[in-house]
C-alpha cells in the first residue's frame, strides 16, 4: 500500500490562505501599522518591534526567490526521492516553505537566490498546495 | 544556605486576563487562544510582546509559542505536567526573575479542551503550523530539517562542501581517543564527500549518530559543594532561548541569532570571563554546520570563517581550541537529545578524568546546544575553579 502524503488541515486563522490557493492565488497577510507581510497566518503581526492586531489579507505576486534547499535523497515514505525541500523568499518578504519542482535536481541546478514562481499544485478537491518552479 | 523565604514578595503578578470570552470558541485555534489571552493580559498590565523577555507555557511547546507570537526571549519555561503547570510557571518565574534571568515573565495558557481546533500538541498532526506548513513538503526528520538554511549559509559565505567535512573528520580524531565512542577510524575528507548523500548538502557522514544511553547530573549549592567525592565544576554562566519551530520560521540562516543575541551575551555576562577565557568548548554537532554556526554566534570566530577554521583543524587534537573531545555526536554518541553527553564531557575534563584526551591546564569550559533545528539554544559556562 502507499503511505499517504501528509495533508494540510486548515485552522480558522488559516482558512483564507488555503481558499486562496484553491482559486489560485496567494494570499497571505500584511500589517497595516508596519506595511509589512507575514506568513504564515495569524490574526496579528509578529514582527518583533510591532505586534499590532490592524492586518489584512492581500494577494500577492508568487513570485520570489530560492532562499535555502535541501535536496532529498532518504525519502518520507511517500515521496520519491531525490526531490527538494525548500524555503521561499517572497518578493513581498515572508519565507515559506515548498517543494521546487525540477525533473534534475543537483546543486548545479538549483542556484541559491534563483528567481522562482508559485506552480498552484491541486492535490485533491479539498487541498491546494503551494509549489514552485524556477523561472 | 539559600532559603525561599528571602524570596517571600520579591516578585509580582501585574498583569492578568482570560480570552475575551470563555465556553464554546470553535473559531479559535489553541495558539490564537495562547495569543489572545497574551495580548490582554499585556494590555492589562500596559505592555507589549516587546516588553515580554521570559515565556513560560503549557500544552504547546515554548518555541512554538515564540514562533507564532514573534519573540526571543531570555528566560525558557515549558514545565508541562497537566493542570497545575501554571503554578509550577509562577513558581518558577519567581525564581528566575530574583535571579536577573528575566525581568518581564509572560505566562500563557489556551486549549481548545471542547472544540479540538489547532490541536497536535509537540509531534505533529495536519491542523499544526507544521501539518500545515512544512509536513505537506516532505519533511523527514532532522537531516531534512536541520540542514535547509546550509545553502543560503554557503551562499552567503562561500563555505564548501570540504569545510563542512572537516567538522567531521576533526570530531572523529577526538572520537578515535575516545573508548567509549561508537566510530572511532579515522575519516578523511574524501571519506565524508563519499558517503551517501542523505539531504544535500548532508552526507550521512555530517550526520550525528543515532544511539541509546543517558546521562543524569545533580547539583547543589556553593555551601555544599566542596563536602562531595569529586571536585566540584562550577556553573559560572547560562543563557537559554526558543525562536522557533518550524524551520522556516528560522530568522536568519546565516547567524545563529538566539545564541549571538541571547544565549551567549547572557552566559559572557553572567560568567564575567572573556572569550580568550575559555579553553574547551563542546558545540552540540548535530550535523557538520551546527558548529560552525555555534562558533561564530558565540564570537570565535567572524561570521563567515568557522568554516576556514575547521578545515584548519584547529578544533583537532593539537589545535588551538579543542572543540567536541569525546567525539560529539557526529562519532560518539547522539540518542537524540545530545546536550546532557556535551555537559557531560566539559564536567569529565574540568575534573581531569579525560584520560587519553586530557586538556592540561583546563580551568574553563564552554556548552552550547541546540533544540529542535535552531529552535531552542541553551549556553552553559562551567569551570574547576
Amino acid at each position: 500500500m502507499n503511505p499517504q502524503k501528509p495533508l494540510p488541515q486548515a485552522t480558522p486563522e488559516t482558512e483564507e490562505y488555503w481558499a486562496g490557493l484553491q482559486r489560485g492565488e496567494l494570499r497571505i497577510q500584511r500589517c497595516r501599522a508596519c506595511n509589512r507581510h507575514y506568513f504564515y497566518p495569524r490574526p496579528f503581526c509578529p514582527h518583533p518591534g510591532c505586534h499590532s492586531r490592524d492586518v489584512e489579507w492581500t494577494t500577492v505576486s508568487g513570485r520570489g526567490k530560492l532562499h535555502s534547499y535541501v535536496i532529498a535523497h532518504r525519502a518520507h515514505p511517500a515521496f520519491q526521492s531525490p526531490y527538494v525541500i525548500a524555503v521561499v523568499a517572497l518578493d513581498e518578504g515572508p519565507k515559506m516553505m515548498t517543494n521546487i519542482l525540477i525533473d534534475n535536481p543537483t546543486p548545479e541546478t538549483l542556484p541559491a537566490d534563483a528567481p522562482v514562481e508559485i506552480v498552484y499544485d491541486q492535490v485533491n478537491d479539498k487541498v491546494t498546495l503551494p509549489k514552485f518552479r524556477l523561472v | 544556605m539559600p532559603d525561599s523565604r528571602t524570596l517571600r514578595r520579591k516578585v509580582a503578578i501585574v498583569g492578568a486576563a482570560e480570552t475575551d470570552t470563555v465556553g464554546h470558541l470553535p473559531s479559535h485555534s489553541t495558539l490564537m487562544l495562547h495569543a489572545e489571552s497574551a495580548f490582554n493580559a499585556l494590555a492589562d498590565a500596559g505592555l507589549t510582546l516587546d516588553d515580554v523577555d521570559g515565556i513560560a507555557t503549557a500544552g504547546v511547546s515554548p518555541a512554538q509559542l515564540t514562533e507564532y507570537l514573534g519573540i526571543m526571549p531570555r528566560y525558557v519555561d515549558g514545565t508541562s505536567v497537566g493542570g497545575c503547570s501554571f503554578l509550577i510557571h509562577v513558581s518558577h518565574a519567581v525564581a528566575a526573575i530574583a535571579a536577573g534571568y528575566a525581568d518581564v515573565v509572560l505566562v500563557t495558557h489556551g486549549e481548545s479542551g471542547r472544540s479540538r481546533v489547532g490541536v497536535g500538541g509537540f509531534g505533529g498532526g495536519a491542523s499544526t503550523v507544521g501539518g500545515q506548513f512544512e509536513s505537506p513538503f516532505g519533511v523527514f526528520g532532522p537531516p531534512s530539517m536541520f540542514s535547509v538554511p546550509i545553502v543560503h549559509y554557503m551562499k552567503k559565505y562561500g563555505l564548501t562542501e570540504e569545510q563542512l567535512a572537516a567538522v567531521s573528520v576533526s570530531t572523529r580524531q577526538w572520537a578515535s581517543l575516545n573508548p567509549r565512542a561508537m566510530m572511532r577510524d579515522p575519516i578523511t575528507v574524501d571519506d565524508v564527500l563519499n558517503s551517501r548523500v542523505i539531504a544535500w548538502p548532508l552526507h550521512l557522514l555530517n550526520c550525528c549518530l543515532v544511539t541509546d544511553g543517558g546521562g543524569a547530573l545533580v547539583l547543589v549549592s556553593e555551601e555544599r559543594a566542596k563536602d562531595f567525592p569529586k571536585p566540584p565544576v562550577w556553573v559560572l554562566g547560562r543563557g537559554e532561548s526558543v525562536q522557533h519551530t518550524n524551520i522556516s520560521q528560522m530568522w536568519d540562516y546565516a547567524e545563529w541569532t538566539a545564541a549571538a543575541k541571547v544565549t551567549g551575551p547572557e552566559a559572557f555576562h553572567m560568567a564575567d570571563v572573556d572569550r580568550s577565557a575559555i579553553d574547551h568548548l563542546m558545540l552540540y554537532d548535530a550535523f557538520s554546520h551546527t558548529p560552525i554556526y555555534a562558533m561564530e554566534a558565540l564570537g570565535f570566530t567572524n561570521p563567515g570563517e568557522a568554516g576556514p577554521w575547521f578545515a584548519e583543524m584547529r578544533g583537532a587534537p593539537g589545535g588551538a581550541l579543542p572543540v567536541n573531545t569525546n567525539g560529539g555526536g557526529l562519532s560518539y554518541t547522539h540518542t537524540g537529545m545530545y546536550g546532557m553527553f556535551a555537559i557531560q564531557e566539559a564536567v569529565r575534563q574540568l575534573r581531569k578524568e579525560a584520560a587519553g584526551r586530557q586538556i592540561n591546564d583546563i580551568e574553563t569550559s564552554l556548552v552550547h546546544a541546540p533544540g529542535g533545528w535552531f529552535s531552542a539554544t541553551s549556553t552553559l559556562i562551567l569551570g574547576n575553579r
